[in-house]
């Protein structure tokens, strides 16, 4: 009798168990990673704080308080509550810049991995999808910008085309281009020898249909780790930039760009030049511990 | 063999040729006529400006000027200096030892370090060193190299009084250049004070230049050093009875090497883009510090001189790399 029952309750509930969708698969093994859970809340808690800056500030990030010059952090001699992390060598309040050049660095993120991955992606669409010449040419193009050491590539550009964050963006952008463009290729390469895309081939389906609803989304895994993995790679190269005075120009509250212009007070006052520092170290690194993450969760194979 | 040999190098050429049509075409989108750059607000008669232009070959067909600077670069002549009308390829050359030095210490810091730290950390998967080390090497792989020399200038320089602030060499020594390598050349001029202070000056340098790739090396060992762990030779070793260190060391570092190398001939480009930040925070006298000042002085020619050269090092490099990885195993050679 009861095997019965234990037979008929398990008919009951096999048919209903069915996969479980892909994302919540990919959450299911995202959310096993401990680093790639602290680099998610991190870049969230940035991303917000980016967001509603003029909201959370304490202070107005541009306003010079004269009579609060280099004041030091709340919990060292002379801080005070009024600037929790000190002010700069104009009494700016630090704490306000660092919020305001959040907004800055997400921006130059976002901006530079949506430029260079939209270049990339074209790029190694064409090539891997048509081969032949376009390959060779565009492969060739890609294999020069490669021979440059990104930094020396960027610094150039951004001295050719002015200082400024705009450029700085668009130097940064323009390095990072042939790591997209060989991805998509490979990627391009690998599947459309695939039965499913010559069976769309062979229903007619043109070359942009092809490529774009076809292949495109089966070769999307490693893009997206790359695009994280990107946008550390352009705080900091934009971050460098800025140091190096070619990137954003003072007043503008871009982590490197403070960094470089309070760097005669490093003796005196090493919070301005601390601060803007871990503000940097602590975004990227969350980056790419998010990057990781999704490398392991998206690729089973490459599982560390 | 020379067949691999041949079809590699002939793969440089057409790079190189990229690279240098690429140079050559930077020079030309800097905003403003070359010569009025140089000759600033002052002004110049019209005729001598004709005549000027002709001297540099300006009023010539773009692919003409192009051809004459491939002849020129491939007979090492890259222009002179607008600042110091010294030739670039002698600026460059005085000044690359002090790079090279600080970059090859710097890839020995990495590689002594993160070595073992990533075979270590393989070996004791899971344990609490294996996420240090990890945790570590992610953290100095995201780190902004500019202000970790400001800290360790700050803390160690500043606060400890242990390593000199910048340069290459206290004031107090002259060493005549003979090699350009100053821990060598003090060695050749038996000065060994000399030494020291060389030896000094290189540490801050050299620890924040080698930081990002004593995270890639790090990182890379460990994971090549898991996947060969798991090999059946590996299972087939300790089963014979052989101690733990030597199948470690012997049987599985060998195989597990391969990429690490690959990994460490790559990273010549970082180090040589890293040494642009390097050199500018600790005033090395180095071609990274003199291409900053050849921005900031617009001296187009020394800016298109170096990068040039600097991308051929890395080219050459990476060759050296690609060529060396085929000696070593020959199912590369032979594949292609």
């Amino acid at each position: 009798m009861t095997s019965e029952v234990q037979a008929t309750a398990i008919a009951a509930t096999v048919p209903t168990s069915q996969p479980p969708h892909p994302l919540v698969e990919f959450w299911y093994h995202f959310r096993q990673n401990t680093g790639a859970m602290i680099g998610l809340t991190v870049i969230l808690v940035i991303a917000l704080l980016a967001l509603f800056a003029p909201l959370v500030v304490p202070h107005d990030p541009n306003i010079q308080y004269r009579d609060a010059i280099l004041v030091p952090p709340v919990w060292q001699d002379g801080g005070s509550w009024r600037f929790i992390l000190g002010t700069d060598d104009i009494g700016r309040d630090m704490l306000s810049r660092l919020i305001y050049g959040a907004r800055l660095s997400m921006m130059i993120g976002l901006i530079v991995v949506t430029l260079s991955l939209a270049i990339g992606l074209a790029l190694g669409l064409v090539a891997g999808f048509f081969g032949g010449m376009v390959d060779v040419l565009t492969m060739r193009l890609m294999d020069i910008l490669l021979a440059l050491p990104s930094l020396l590539l960027a610094v150039v550009v951004a001295a050719i085309l002015g200082p400024g964050l705009v450029n700085a963006m668009l130097a940064v952008s323009i390095v990072v281009i042939p790591h997209y463009a060989r991805l998509t290729r490979a990627a391009v390469m690998a599947e459309t020898g695939k039965d499913y895309v010559v069976a769309s081939r062979v229903a007619g389906a043109g070359p942009l249909r092809l490529m774009l609803i076809v292949v495109l989304p089966n070769c999307l895994a490693p893009l997206i780790v790359q695009a994280t993995l990107g946008f550390s790679t352009a705080i900091l190269d934009a971050a460098a930039l800025g140091f190096l005075g070619l990137g954003a120009q003072p007043p503008t509250p871009e982590w490197g760009t403070m960094l470089a212009s309070s760097l005669q007070f490093l003796q005196r006052a090493p919070w301005v030049v601390t601060w803007p520092g871990v503000a940097i170290l602590v975004t990227v690194l969350a980056f790419n511990l998010l990057g990781d993450g999704l490398r392991d969760a998206l690729d089973p194979k490459l599982k560390r | 063999m020379l067949r691999f040999i041949l079809t590699r190098v002939s793969l440089v050429i057409p790079t190189f040729l990229g690279v240098t049509f690429l140079t050559f075409l930077l020079i030309r989108l800097v905003p403003g006529d070359p010569i009025e750059v140089r000759v600033g607000e002052r002004g110049i008669p019209p005729e001598r400006l004709e005549q000027l232009r002709h001297e540099l070959g300006l009023d010539q067909s773009l692919w003409h000027q192009f051809l004459d600077y491939i002849g020129g670069v491939l007979s090492g002549d890259l222009g002179l200096s607008l600042v110091t009308r010294n030739p670039v390829l002698d600026e460059f050359l005085t000044l690359f030892p002090a790079t090279i030095e600080l970059a090859a210490l710097a890839m020995l810091f990495a590689t002594v370090v993160g070595l073992p730290a990533g075979i270590i950390a393989a070996v004791k998967r899971g344990s609490i060193f294996d996420h240090g080390v990890m945790g570590i090497s992610l953290t100095g792989y995201s780190m902004p190299i500019f202000w970790w020399g400001l800290l360790l200038i700050l803390f160690f320089s500043v606060g400890l009084g242990w390593t000199p602030v910048s340069g290459r060499l206290d004031l107090l020594y002259y060493v005549e250049p003979v090699t350009g390598f100053m821990l060598i050349d003090t060695l050749l001029a038996g000065e060994y004070g000399a030494f020291w202070s060389a030896l000094h000056h290189l540490i801050l340098p050299m620890v924040v230049l080698g930081t990002v790739p004593l995270a890639v090396v790090a990182r890379m060992t460990r994971s090549a050093m898991l996947e060969v762990l798991g090999e059946d030779y590996i299972r087939t070793a300790k089963a014979k009875g052989l101690a733990g260190k030597r199948v470690i060391g012997l049987h599985a570092l060998r195989n597990a090497l391969i990429p690490v190398v690959t990994v460490i001939g790559l990273q010549v480009g970082t180090l040589l883009g890293g040494a642009i930040l390097t050199e500018t925070i600790f005033s090395w006298p180095g071609v990274g510090k003199w291409l900053i000042e050849s921005i900031n002085r617009r001296d187009y020619p020394a800016l298109q001189g170096g990068v040039l050269l600097i991308a051929s090092t890395v080219m050459a490099v990476n060759l050296l790399v690609d060529l060396l990885y085929g000696v070593l195993n020959p199912r590369i050679r032979h594949s292609r």
